[in-house]
């Protein structure tokens, strides 16, 4: 039976959505979706903008003020969508690879601007829509469709590098934590600078296969078993650590925020 | 007493002006040589009249950052020279499919390539019309004086709102950095159209319902409570993914038929003394202000010579130079370039007459001497 949730913030007859059974992404979007009702926005004021790929079609099942745009250009559209109307809530839907290898040097910046934008990674270490190619974010050894042999590249680590690059809120959770989802979802939006949660899914059809991790379950049951909350991690020996993914939220540090600065400046010309 | 106020100002000082008399008030750009005073300009000015400016990471990112500020509701343009229209044509091509409307102003360097960042060049006449992938529609606007770049401006964005197009505003170095006197209009006798507004509540919006014979759908800005989808990919009226042939065909011929059914309105050109002429220059920018200089040594020597100024490029005036060419001897097309509009012209003219060119590609510009050995060549 189909939720209230769904009925009130999807796009029913968009539906069913393209994605593969045992996907990770439909449990990102309700978590995304139940941030944005217990928060209870105003529908008709929050934009929802993504980019190219598997997690960038999400936004066009649901019933807000959606925008798909090029790939990888999801935060400089969403950012001109904030600077041109500070009102609008502004959220951006993005994978792994649209937002840190062709859209790398918007995420940078959007942090470094700390413009009020919520950004949700989709992060399945893989490239979903073009077939199971490496991405930023698979793993050092792994493979994928164009990494026969193994990847060698050394993977990003978004928090990490959003955080670097001044994102002044970062979480990290995955499909199988969704409360904790929600909640850093929330607390993102919430935070009136730039947020980052990384939410790890899960890709049975491409990575999983690849790499013989084994269907849906296996993997939900592997983010389980693997996943250790900041708070935990604190306590444990940093050997312990090690292929741990670590969820919790890892930052939170307002500062001020982009168009709130840029008002400033325009206010000063009508106090004339 | 006059309403005119006289101005002198630089060319990019113009467009930046003309811009905003337009109504543009958001702004998105990245640092480039020769165009950099309008954004410098744009980052003073915006925040004078309530609008916004932001400097970008690169220029994808201006690009795309001026077609979030159009869906919010805003006239928004960026500027920039051929390396940064290189990058930006994706987004371009995003805009002319997605319908969004927003200026493109591209003061144009010597290419390819980083090439002459400090000289003039015509050198992307071909690239304002094909320079994204894909059939798609275009308006490409071409002043050739400081005075035509701040009305042209004002054109540019009229035409981007009432066709819901991408406006490419084509500028020459030497104009952009040249200083000149301007008479602007009474900013109350200056037409200004904004992109109609939905005549239709929210639950019967369909963003991309039209007439299929090259109808411009009403578009809402986000958050007006429309709350409707847009995508890069094919859609149907309802603005939603399709692979339908059926829905393909018809949202590409609407798109085309905007500018094609439309050439009277949108197309705009200067003639002179093309009655008795038996050579025609067809010439635009600065360019043309030398074509008009042998134009007039040219009669002075008895040669009855007339002057095409295109000042919309694209679309092309193909009628009128098929017509000009039914009578004339020979046109003869001078441009900064190694003949780029010039193989338009000659599928226009369709062998009705000699068609031929004066072009140069290394930085320096077309003298009036130059055209007028041309003239007398063609002879």
């Amino acid at each position: 039976m189909t939720s209230n949730l769904v009925k009130e913030y999807f796009r029913m007859d968009k539906l069913p959505h393209i994605w593969c059974p045992g996907c990770g992404h439909g449990i990102i979007t309700r978590a995304v979706i139940k941030a944005i009702d217990e928060l209870k926005l105003d529908k008709n004021r929050v934009c929802i903008v993504s980019g190219i790929g598997c997690s960038s079609r999400a936004p066009g099942y649901l019933d807000f003020n959606t925008l798909h745009t090029t790939h990888g250009r999801a935060l400089p559209f969403a950012t001109g969508i904030k600077h041109a109307n500070p009102e609008l809530e502004v959220i951006v839907i993005s994978g792994d690879g649209d937002c840190s290898a062709i859209g790398g040097n918007h995420l940078i910046h959007a942090a470094r601007r700390n413009i009020g934008i919520t950004t949700v990674v989709y992060n399945n270490n893989i490239y979903g829509m073009t077939g199971g190619q490496y991405s930023p974010t698979t793993p050092t050894g792994d493979k994928g469709t164009t990494a026969p042999y193994g990847n060698i590249d050394k993977g990003f680590d978004i928090c990490d590098l959003s955080r670097a690059a001044g994102a002044t809120y970062t979480g990290r959770a995955t499909a199988y934590h969704t409360q904790l989802l929600i909640k850093l979802i929330k607390n993102g939006i919430l935070n009136k600078g730039f947020s980052v949660v990384d939410a790890i899914s899960v890709c049975p059809t491409y990575y999983g296969r690849k790499n013989k991790k084994g269907d849906s379950v296996k993997m939900m049951q592997w983010l389980k078993d693997n996943a250790v909350n900041i708070k935990a991690a604190a306590k444990l020996p940093q050997e312990k650590l090690e292929g741990k993914i670590l969820i919790g939220e890892l930052y939170n540090n307002p500062q001020p925020e982009y168009t709130d600065e840029y008002k400033k400046i325009t206010e000063s010309f009508k106090r004339g | 007493m006059t309403s005119r106020t006289t101005k002198l100002m630089q060319g990019n000082e113009a467009c930046l002006e003309g811009a905003i008399t337009a109504g543009m008030r958001f702004f998105a750009g990245y640092p480039i040589t020769p165009s950099t005073e309008i954004a410098e300009g744009a980052s003073e000015r915006l925040p004078m009249v309530g609008g916004k400016f932001i400097q970008m990471e690169d220029e994808i990112g201006s690009m795309a950052a001026v077609i979030g500020a159009s869906l919010a509701g805003q006239k928004a343009m960026t500027a920039t020279s051929g390396p940064g229209m290189s990058l930006k044509q994706e987004n371009i091509g995003y805009a002319s499919l997605t319908e969004v409307p927003c200026v493109i102003v591209n003061v144009q360097r010597g290419g390819p390539s980083t090439g002459l960042p400090t000289s003039p060049a015509q050198a992307d006449i071909m690239q304002a019309r094909w320079g994204t992938h894909g059939d798609h529609p275009i308006i490409a606007l071409y002043p050739a004086s400081v005075s035509e770049i701040y009305t042209v401006t004002i054109d540019a964005f009229n035409l981007a709102e009432k066709y819901r197009v991408p406006v490419i505003l084509l500028l020459d170095e030497v104009i952009a950095h040249m200083r000149e006197k301007v008479e602007l209009p009474d900013a109350k006798k200056i037409k200004i159209i904004d992109r109609s507004k939905p005549s239709v509540e929210p639950e019967k919006y369909l963003p991309y319902k039209a007439d299929p014979d090259g109808g411009v759908p009403e578009m809402p800005a986000f958050g007006q409570g429309y709350r409707y989808h847009v995508t890069g990919l094919i859609h149907s009226e309802s603005g939603f993914p399709s692979n339908n042939a059926e829905v393909t065909a018809k949202l590409i011929n609407r798109l085309m038929k905007k500018i094609d059914n439309n050439l009277d309105d949108i197309i705009r050109y200067q003639e002179d003394g093309i009655q008795d002429a038996q050579i025609v220059l067809v010439a635009f920018g600065s360019t043309a202000r030398s074509a008009k200089s042998a134009m007039d040594m040219a009669r002075k020597q008895g040669i009855p010579v007339g002057l095409f100024r295109p000042i919309t490029i694209w679309p092309f005036a193909g009628d009128r130079i098929k017509e000009i060419a039914e009578k004339a001897k020979a046109i003869i097309v001078p441009e900064m370039n190694l003949g780029q509009y010039r193989l338009e012209v000659e599928r226009a003219a369709a062998c009705k007459c000699k068609v031929a060119g004066v072009n140069r590609a290394d930085g320096d510009i077309i003298t009036p001497e130059d055209i007028l050995d041309k003239i007398k060549g063609v002879l």
